[in-house]
């Protein structure tokens, strides 16, 4: 029984399950500190996912497909900071118009270049590369897990400790903060808290991208219509879990990808591919009630 | 008038122009992505969403508005009193397929069958909505992700019974058996649209003396203005934010019921999800700034975009997710117009929680 659980290709899918919700959570954490409720990362990783395929199809290589799919988060982060910014929208109404963009678009660009609907899959997407450190193969555990990933699995753990101290000593790291805490306090020091939001948009575009990128080019290199199925929502949910701090998001994260793959091998034994699919949302809702519970009853405030 | 305002009026014009123009760019360059004769998308568009055969796709619009003007009043009830219910597509998805299974067992019952299955699609709508308020009062769980993360239960396990337990094992889809005509919501005569839409009309008019006639109306309305003074001003919010969720999850579960017994006759997997009635019904509320008056107009707007779009696809091979993207340009574009929805002030207001 156990054995069926702890095989070689748990530990892998762990890494394999985190990276686009880390790398999509990073960006939204940025947001977080910088005061800007952006609840659109589904959009972004599914227009980033696209991108992704479309780039690596057409340049002929990940890399191009990396590059794209970073420039449509980009794009739609550009869009965001236009509405929410600039024009001064609600961030929640723009942020469901972008997830519906980002959808629209996918798809509509998926049947209109590539003239197939629902999957798009070619022999000239190229994958992403992988990195073998022959140094961990004697360590079977860290050979499991950080051997063969991804690039951007080890781009994405960097970038958690990068955020962590980036957040905590660099300059730009304070006035991101200051801008979500007291935007007068920015503007009063000379700098100005549109820019900075913009700035922390576009760090927020640039990551989900990549999150794109790692669902549709690392492992399988095919595009399927939505196919980020709601990590966007997951993101959101850890990011407002752990209050925008990196290493407590990256633990969370952890225990989401843990869930993901024992779901994944609890289907080997024959329950329901649907079941196995929702247990993400259920675990998001029980940590979400175990984590705000005991908050809530210390402060004994309401989050309507 | 004075000239400060003709000033502004002529800024208005200009403002609205600059907005049509660049929506028209907009999707213009998306035509010519897709490869299309402008011309027979934009016939292609126009006939297919007011015309047809003896008006034949009017009335798919008619159909289609009832279903977004529900789904839009469903998220106005709940936004208009400050509550973030997002969670409209897993409350319309629960009551079809309650109603669907309902309607199975009820066949023999005639217009009381009918009823019967309306009355459950409802309330398993509510109950679905009243569980994300149960999350948000007693386990502090925001509503905006407690709402919107039920959606995904919901998908997967109306998925899982209509793919295995509920199954119509002759068909090759996840879909459940086909209803007896016994419980079909009748047609108006002479044409494929079925009486949902007086359904709608119905919750319309409730929802309209409700909210401008009623104490329940006032309060919650004061309620959605500011949170914490409504709390001191002695409301007894717990009671309204469970009225209010109860309200918009029956309204859902009843849109969802209606696409059941009127259109389809039997629910398959993706049915109510994939052509994204709850978005599109929330995005139509918020285009009229939450009033109550202006939503079947916006209702026939955004599923008029729909059929239209649907008949782009028909006749100039312009792929029908162009009305996603329509639709969420459009709303981008008014959103500066709109107040806010105090999204991110509310989070801190007290609760009744002693």
């Amino acid at each position: 029984m156990i054995e069926n659980f702890l095989d070689p290709e748990f530990f892998s899918s762990i890494a394999r399950l985190t990276t686009p919700i880390l790398l999509a959570a990073l960006g939204g954490l940025i947001c977080h500190r910088a005061g800007v409720f952006n609840i659109a990362l589904e959009g972004f990783i599914l227009l980033g996912a696209f991108m992704a395929v479309l780039g690596s199809y057409l340049g002929d290589s990940a890399f191009w497909g990396a590059l794209s799919a970073i420039l449509g988060g980009i794009f739609l982060a550009i869009v965001f900071s236009e509405f929410h910014l600039r024009r001064r929208g609600d961030p929640i109404v723009v942020s469901i118009a972008i997830n519906l963009l980002g959808l629209g678009l996918s798809t509509y660009l998926l049947r209109s270049i590539f003239d197939v609907s629902g999957v798009f899959s070619h022999p000239n997407i190229h994958k992403l590369a992988t990195i073998n450190w022959p140094l961990l193969d004697s360590f079977w555990l860290l050979d499991l897990i950080f051997n063969d990933q991804s690039i951007l699995f080890y781009i994405a753990i960097l970038s958690t400790i990068a955020f962590h101290y980036f957040l905590k000593y660099h300059k730009i790291g304070l006035w991101i903060r200051v801008a979500g805490e007291n935007q007068e306090a920015l503007r009063s020091s000379g700098s100005n808290p549109v820019q900075v939001k913009f700035f922390a948009l576009l760090i927020c575009g640039i990551f989900c991208g990549l999150a794109g990128a790692q669902l549709s080019i690392s492992n399988v290199g095919l595009f399927v219509e939505n196919m980020s199925a709601g990590r966007g929502w997951i993101a959101v949910v850890v990011v407002l879990l752990c209050a925008g701090r990196p290493i407590p998001l990256f633990f969370l994260i952890i225990l989401f990808g843990v869930v993901d793959s024992l779901s994944l091998r609890i289907q080997g034994l024959g329950l329901p591919q649907q079941i196995t699919e929702m247990m993400p949302y259920i675990v998001s809702i029980l940590v979400l009630v175990f984590v705000s519970f005991r908050r809530f009853r210390f402060s004994s405030k309401t989050h309507l | 008038m004075s000239k400060i305002n003709k000033a502004k009026t002529a800024g208005i014009v200009v403002e609205t122009l600059a907005t049509v123009l660049s929506i028209s760019l907009i999707i213009f360059f998306l035509l010519y992505l897709a490869d299309a004769n402008f011309s027979e998308a934009i016939r292609g568009f126009i006939k297919s969403s007011i015309g047809g055969r003896k008006n034949a796709y009017l009335f798919t619009t008619f159909s289609k508005m009832a279903l977004i003007t529900g789904m839009a009043i469903a998220a106005l009830i709940a936004f208009r009193a400050g509550l973030f219910n997002i969670g409209g597509e897993g409350q319309l998805v629960v009551g079809g397929l309650v109603s669907a299974f309902v309607g199975l067992s009820v066949a023999d019952f005639g217009l009381l069958g009918i009823f019967l299955a309306l009355a459950s699609g409802m309330a398993a709508g509510a109950v679905w909505a009243l569980l994300s308020g149960f999350l948000t009062i007693y386990m502090g769980v925001p509503l905006l992700v407690g709402s919107l993360l039920l959606n995904y239960p919901a998908r997967y396990i109306s998925s899982y019974l209509v793919s295995h337990p509920l199954r119509d094992v002759n068909s090759g889809l996840p879909q459940t058996f086909l209803l007896p005509k016994s419980v079909w919501l009748p047609y108006f005569q002479g044409t494929r649209l079925d009486v949902g839409i007086i359904l709608i009309f119905l919750v319309y008019l409730f929802i309209l003396v409700i909210s401008q006639k009623t104490k329940y109306g006032y309060y919650s309305k004061s309620m959605g203005i500011s949170f914490s003074f409504a709390k001191i001003s002695g409301l007894q919010t717990k009671k309204i934010v469970f009225q209010t969720l109860a309200l918009s999850g029956a309204i859902a579960g009843l849109v969802g019921s209606i696409a059941v017994l009127g259109i389809h006759h039997r629910f398959t997997d993706g049915m109510l999800v994939q052509p994204l009635y709850a978005w599109t019904g929330i995005i139509a509320a918020l285009m009229v700034n939450l009033n109550v008056w202006s939503i079947p107009l916006a209702g026939f707007f955004f599923a008029a975009i729909s059929t239209g779009a649907a008949g782009m696809e028909r006749i100039a091979q312009v792929p029908k997710e162009i009305a996603t993207i329509i639709q969420a340009i459009i709303i981008l574009f008014v959103v500066g117009k709109l107040g806010s929805l105090g999204g991110a002030s509310i989070p801190s207001g007290d609760s009744d929680h002693d």
